[in-house]
């Protein structure tokens, strides 16, 4: 049975202001029983506030093969990052 | 007090062998994620019977002086004794039957708790209310799988008619009150179960519906057991041999 049933990307908000983060994934019949899953499955610990379940072949993923044309040439351009701008002492998530 | 003793396991036993009867699916749940939220079902309803177990126990122990806890309530008695309903006793069967005596059974505890929560016993009021909050996911839960198996393929339709021919003779009890059920909604502490009848009737009217399955009709043979009298099918015998055994075998034997 479970052949048939296609597969979920579950992404969790741990607390209010934060991303949804990605927490895993599922298979579900759909997006409702998706939901009711990943509550199952990813919140049982108190883990969630907010759940976002998307279907996997939805997702397009980068090509692992073109990581260096991709990635590389961001390695000697060091003045991309803000690393000069000093950050104040409360400001927690960044 | 009696009444209030027995009215308080009353709750706990439906909770604890309908929770046992769940946790029969762990480990052969029909695909991992709902063997988890069956598994997950089942917790709450054993924690939902702990919290009633204690509360009988301390009722007990101040009444009569006996030594008794929550686990020789749910490990040392024997079937007629036990005053759960005749449906959460039910074999498990196939998900199809699992699911329906699941929904049966949350739909009638989200009415009741909900009453409940009412009660002049604080402590009963409390349980209630927190169990709520569970119930109502669990009402969700099998309500959608209802809905999904009556109006899915043509073989879950089947399925789970024969699941509403299996059970619908074990619903009629619930809305009966037997005597310490009359006492306990007499004195305000607990709910008088005829009158959640109508609502229970309306939430599996509407899901039937949805689920495009006839609507089953009161026949008299709908009171066939009496379980909350001590009354059983004979499935309770073989549920509480396989909980009891390492109890009464190696008495006070701990993980």
């Amino acid at each position: 049975m479970n052949k048939e049933w296609p597969l979920w990307e579950i992404f969790i908000r741990s607390k209010n202001g934060l991303d949804h983060k990605h927490a895993g994934s599922l298979h579900a019949a759909d997006a409702q029983m998706a939901i009711e899953n990943a509550r199952d499955v990813y919140t049982r610990r108190m883990e969630g506030v907010s759940i976002w379940v998307v279907e996997s072949k939805y997702i397009h993923a980068s090509n692992p093969d073109e990581a260096s044309s991709l990635y590389d040439p961001a390695n000697d351009k060091p003045y991309r990052h803000p690393t000069f701008y000093e950050l104040p002492d409360e400001l927690k998530n960044m | 007090m009696k009444e209030r003793i027995n009215y308080t396991i009353h709750l706990a036993d439906n909770a604890l062998i309908l929770g046992h009867r769940n946790s029969e699916w762990t480990g052969f749940g029909p695909i991992i994620e709902q063997d988890i939220a069956i598994s997950n079902i089942a917790l709450d309803l054993i924690g939902q019977a702990r919290n009633f177990y204690q509360y009988a126990a301390t009722l007990i122990s101040n009444s009569t002086a006996e030594p008794v806890t929550e686990d020789t309530l749910a490990y040392l008695r024997d079937a007629k004794d036990f005053l759960n309903c005749s449906l959460v006793e039910q074999t498990n069967g196939d998900w199809a039957k699992t699911i329906l005596r699941q929904f049966f059974f949350s739909a009638y505890q989200f009415y009741l708790y909900q009453h409940l929560q009412n009660s002049n016993d604080e402590k009963l009021a409390a349980i209630a209310e927190k169990s709520l909050k569970e119930v109502t996911y669990h009402l969700r839960w099998s309500s959608e799988w209802v809905i999904r198996l009556g109006d899915g393929t043509e073989e879950s339709n089947k399925r789970i008619l024969t699941a509403v021919d299996d059970l619908w003779i074990c619903t009629g009890e619930l809305f009966e009150a037997t005597g310490f059920e009359q006492t306990a909604a007499n004195k305000g502490y607990g709910v008088d179960v005829s009158l959640l009848k109508s609502d229970w009737m309306q939430k599996v009217r509407d899901i039937f519906e949805e689920a495009t399955l006839p609507l089953p009709v009161e026949t008299e043979s709908q009171v066939k057991w009496f379980g909350k009298e001590g009354k059983h099918s004979e499935h309770l015998g073989y549920i509480l041999a396989e909980m009891q055994f390492l109890q009464r075998t190696y008495p006070n034997s701990e993980w």
